[in-house]
C-alpha cells in the first residue's frame, strides 16, 4: 500500500509540477466551447438544446490532449525499466497511472463543465447530473485512454494516432453520458443512461490497465 | 547464492546476438563483461533483469527467492537514469526507496544513499539543474535505497569522473562484500575486488 | 506426429499448400461472381418500393456482411498471435486489414447510394450505418497503428492487442449506437423482409464475395509471407557484408 501510495503521489506530484498539463486542458475545453457559439450563431434556444453534446464532446478531446504523456515520459527516462521490475504488477502500475490522469485532468474538466454550461445556456437543472455524469463518465476517459498511450507510446506523432485510435472506443461513454444529461430533463431521468454509463467505466477501469500492462510489456524489450 | 546462465541464445531483431552462452557468478562476485560496441553487453544484461526473452537457454538466481523472478530481485541501471527532473534530489531519492525499497521508507537509508554518492548536498535541488554526471550519480543511487541482491550495471561510469568512478567501486565492493552479486558492463578497468571478467568476444571467463 | 494446425502453421507448407488452393477459390469465386450478377441484375424482380435501387442491396449486403466478418478473422488471428504464438496468425491478421478496410468503405458507399432515392439524402445518421462508420474508423486504428511501429514484431504483436480490445468493445459501441438512434429518432426498420425472389441471388452474391475475399486473402498472405523472406534475405547480405568488410579489416 506503501507503494502504490509513493507512486500516485509522484504522478500527481509531477502533474502539478509541470503544471502545463492541467492549465492546457482547461484551458483547451473553455477555448473549445466558446468556439462553438461562434460556428452555430448565439441562438440561446439551440446551445440550450446541445449543450450536453458539446460539453462532453470538448471535454472528451480535451483529456486526450495530456493522455499521450502517460507512459511516454517514463519510458523515455527509463522509469518505465524500474517500474517493470519493481514489486507492483503493471497492471496495477498502469491502474495508478490511469487514475493519477483522471485525478489530475478527469475531476478539474467536471468542475469546469458547469461553469462552462452557463456559456451555453444549459438547463438549471441538468447540473447536477452534468457535474455527476462527467464524474461518472471520465473514468473511462483515462482508463481506456491508457490503452492506446500504452499502445503508441513509441510511435512518433503519437498523439494525433492516439486520437484516431480511442476516439471510436469513446462512443458509448459519450453518447449515454450526453444521453443521460438529456434525459434528466425528459419524465423518465437520467436513470437507465447513468447506470450505463457507470458500468461502462467499471468494465473499462477493469479491463484497461490488463490491456495497457500487456502492450508496455510488449515494447519494454 | 549463484547467478546461473545456461546456454543462452538471445536474438535481436532479425540476427543472433549472443550463441550458447553459459557462466556463473558466486554470492559476493562480481563479473565485468567486457568487448567491442554492439557485441551484446546491453542485451545480455537486458536478458538477465528479465527484459528480453532469450530464445533458448535460462537464467536463475540459486538460493534466491523462489518466489520472485530473477528480474524482480535484481536492480538494473541503464544507459538512462530515470530521473524526474521537475523533481528534487531528495524527491526522486525518497519516491524510488518508498517505491522499491525491501522495508519500510527510511529516511536514513535515503540520506546514506545520497551520501554515498556525494549528493547530501543537493537534497533540495531540482534534478533539472544537475550536470550530466551528478544525475547519474543520482541514478546510481537507486542500487542503495532499493536493496535487491543482483546489481546490473550497463556502462555505471558513463559521464562520471575519476572521484565518482570511485565511489561507485566502493559502492560495488560493499555489495559484494556483504553477499551481494553484480554483473557490469563497462569499457573502463573498475579495479574491482573480487571481480571475474567476461570477454563476450570469446564467450570466455578470465579471473 | 504433428497436429493439422502445427503443420499448416510452417510457412513452407502454408506455401505449398496455397498454391494449390488459390487457383481454386478464384475460379469459384470468378463463377459464382457471374451467375449471382446475373441474377441480381437481370432474373430478380425490381422491389415494389424501391424499384431497381433494389439491386444495390446484391452488393452492399456481401460488402456489409464481409467488413464484421473480417473483424472477426482478424480478432481469431490476434487471439492466435497472442495466445498461441502461431507464425502465421500475424501474416493473416496483417493481410486482411486492408481488406477489410476496403470492403467497410464500400459497405458505407453503397450504403450511401442505396440510401439517396430512399431518404432522399446520401447520409442518415441511421444505426446501422453509423455502426458501420465507426467498424471503419476501427480498421483505420489498426492499419494506423501497425505502420506507425518501427519493430514489425512489436507492431504485430500491438496491432493485435488493439484488435483484441477493438472486438472486445464492439458489442458495447454497437449497443450504444442502437440506443442513441431510438433515442433520436423512431427505428426505421427498412428491408427487415426479403422476398424470397430476392434471398437466391442475395445468397449466391453473398457467397462469392466472401470466396473473392478468401483468395484475396490467401494472395496477401503469400505476398506478405515473401515480402518478409526477401528482407531477411536482405539483412543476411547486409550481415554478411559487414562481416567480410570486418575480416578485411582485420587482416
Amino acid at each position: 500500500m506503501t507503494r502504490v501510495w509513493a507512486l500516485l503521489h509522484r504522478d500527481l506530484r509531477l502533474a502539478v509540477r509541470e503544471g502545463g498539463a492541467i492549465g492546457t486542458a482547461l484551458g483547451f475545453f473553455l477555448v473549445v466551447v466558446s468556439l462553438m457559439p461562434l460556428g452555430l450563431g448565439p441562438d440561446l434556444n439551440l446551445l440550450a438544446r446541445i449543450a450536453a453534446g458539446i460539453l462532453w464532446i470538448a471535454l472528451l478531446l480535451a483529456a486526450l490532449l495530456s493522455l499521450n504523456r502517460i507512459f511516454e515520459a517514463d519510458y523515455e527516462d527509463g522509469t518505465l525499466d524500474v517500474l517493470a521490475t519493481g514489486p507492483l504488477p503493471l497492471e496495477l502500475v498502469s491502474a495508478i497511472k490511469a487514475l493519477a490522469h483522471w485525478i489530475t485532468t478527469g475531476i478539474p474538466l467536471a468542475i469546469l463543465a458547469p461553469v462552462l454550461g452557463i456559456l451555453l445556456n444549459l438547463d438549471l437543472n441538468a447540473y447536477p447530473v452534468l457535474v455527476g455524469t462527467t464524474l461518472v463518465g471520465t473514468p473511462a476517459v483515462s482508463f481506456l485512454g491508457a490503452v492506446g498511450a500504452a499502445l503508441t507510446m513509441k510511435t512518433r506523432r503519437g498523439g494525433l494516432l492516439l486520437a484516431l485510435i480511442v476516439l471510436p472506443l469513446y462512443v458509448p461513454t459519450l453518447i449515454f453520458g450526453i444521453s443521460a444529461v438529456s434525459a434528466s430533463a425528459g419524465p423518465s431521468g437520467a436513470g437507465s443512461s447513468f447506470l450505463i454509463l457507470a458500468a461502462v467505466s467499471l468494465v473499462t477501469m477493469v479491463l484497461g490497465p490488463v490491456a495497457a500492462a500487456a502492450a508496455l510489456r510488449i515494447q519494454i524489450q | 547464492m549463484q547467478l546461473i546462465a545456461e546456454d543462452l541464445v538471445i536474438d535481436r531483431g532479425s540476427r543472433r546476438v549472443i550463441e550458447g552462452l553459459s557462466f556463473a557468478v558466486r554470492q559476493g562476485e562480481a563479473l565485468v563483461l567486457t568487448g567491442a560496441n554492439g557485441i551484446g553487453k546491453t542485451t545480455l544484461l537486458r536478458t538477465l533483469a528479465g527484459f528480453i526473452r532469450p530464445f533458448r537457454g535460462s537464467v536463475r538466481l540459486d538460493g534466491g527467492d523462489p518466489e520472485l523472478s530473477v528480474g524482480e530481485q535484481a536492480h538494473a541501471i541503464g544507459h538512462t537514469n530515470a530521473v524526474k527532473t521537475s523533481l528534487t534530489v531528495l524527491e526522486n531519492a525518497s519516491f524510488w526507496n518508498a517505491y522499491l525499497g525491501p522495508d519500510a521508507p527510511s529516511r536514513a537509508r535515503v540520506d546514506a544513499a545520497l551520501r554515498h554518492f556525494g549528493l547530501e548536498e543537493l537534497g533540495e535541488f531540482p534534478a533539472a539543474y544537475l550536470s550530466a554526471g551528478q544525475k547519474r550519480r543520482l541514478g546510481l543511487s537507486r542500487l542503495l535505497v532499493a536493496g535487491r541482491p543482483l546489481w546490473l550495471l550497463d556502462e555505471p561510469t558513463a559521464s562520471l569522473d575519476a572521484a565518482s568512478s570511485e565511489r561507485l567501486v566502493a559502492a560495488v565492493d560493499a555489495h559484494t562484500a556483504t553477499g551481494g552479486i553484480a554483473v557490469i558492463a563497462t569499457h573502463l578497468p573498475l579495479g574491482l575486488e573480487r571481480a571475474q571478467t567476461l570477454d563476450l568476444a570469446a564467450q570466455r571467463i578470465a579471473a | 506426429m504433428q497436429t493439422l494446425t502445427q503443420r499448416l502453421a510452417n510457412p513452407t507448407r502454408f506455401m505449398e499448400l496455397s498454391a494449390r488452393l488459390l487457383p481454386w477459390f478464384v475460379a469459384a469465386s470468378a463463377i459464382l461472381l457471374v451467375y449471382g450478377l446475373y441474377l441480381s441484375f437481370f432474373d430478380s424482380p425490381p422491389d415494389y418500393q424501391q424499384g431497381e435501387t433494389v439491386r444495390i442491396m446484391y452488393i452492399h449486403v456481401p460488402c456489409a456482411w464481409l467488413s464484421m466478418m473480417i473483424y472477426g478473422l482478424i480478432a481469431l488471428s490476434s487471439f492466435g498471435l497472442l495466445v498461441f504464438r502461431h507464425p502465421l496468425a500475424d501474416v493473416s491478421a496483417k493481410a486482411a486489414a486492408p481488406l477489410g478496410a476496403a470492403f467497410t468503405f464500400l459497405a458505407l458507399v453503397t450504403g450511401s447510394l442505396w440510401g439517396k432515392p430512399m431518404w432522399g439524402t446520401y447520409w442518415v445518421w441511421d444505426a446501422r450505418l453509423t455502426s458501420v462508420l465507426l467498424l471503419f474508423f476501427l480498421y483505420l486504428g489498426l492499419i494506423a497503428l501497425r505502420s506507425a511501429l518501427e519493430d514489425e514484431g512489436a507492431a504485430a504483436k500491438l496491432t493485435a492487442l488493439l484488435a483484441l480490445v477493438g472486438v472486445t468493445l464492439l458489442p458495447i459501441i454497437k449497443f450504444s449506437v442502437n440506443w442513441w438512434n431510438t433515442l433520436h429518432q423512431p427505428s426505421t426498420d427498412f428491408g427487415a423482409t426479403v422476398d424470397p425472389s430476392m434471398r437466391l441471388p442475395l445468397l449466391v452474391m453473398a457467397l462469392a464475395f466472401t470466396l473473392m475475399f478468401f483468395a484475396m486473402h490467401l494472395k496477401a498472405m503469400r505476398n506478405e509471407i515473401l515480402r518478409r523472406r526477401a528482407k531477411a534475405l536482405r539483412t543476411q547480405v547486409i550481415m554478411g557484408r559487414d562481416r567480410l568488410a570486418a575480416q578485411g579489416a582485420a587482416e
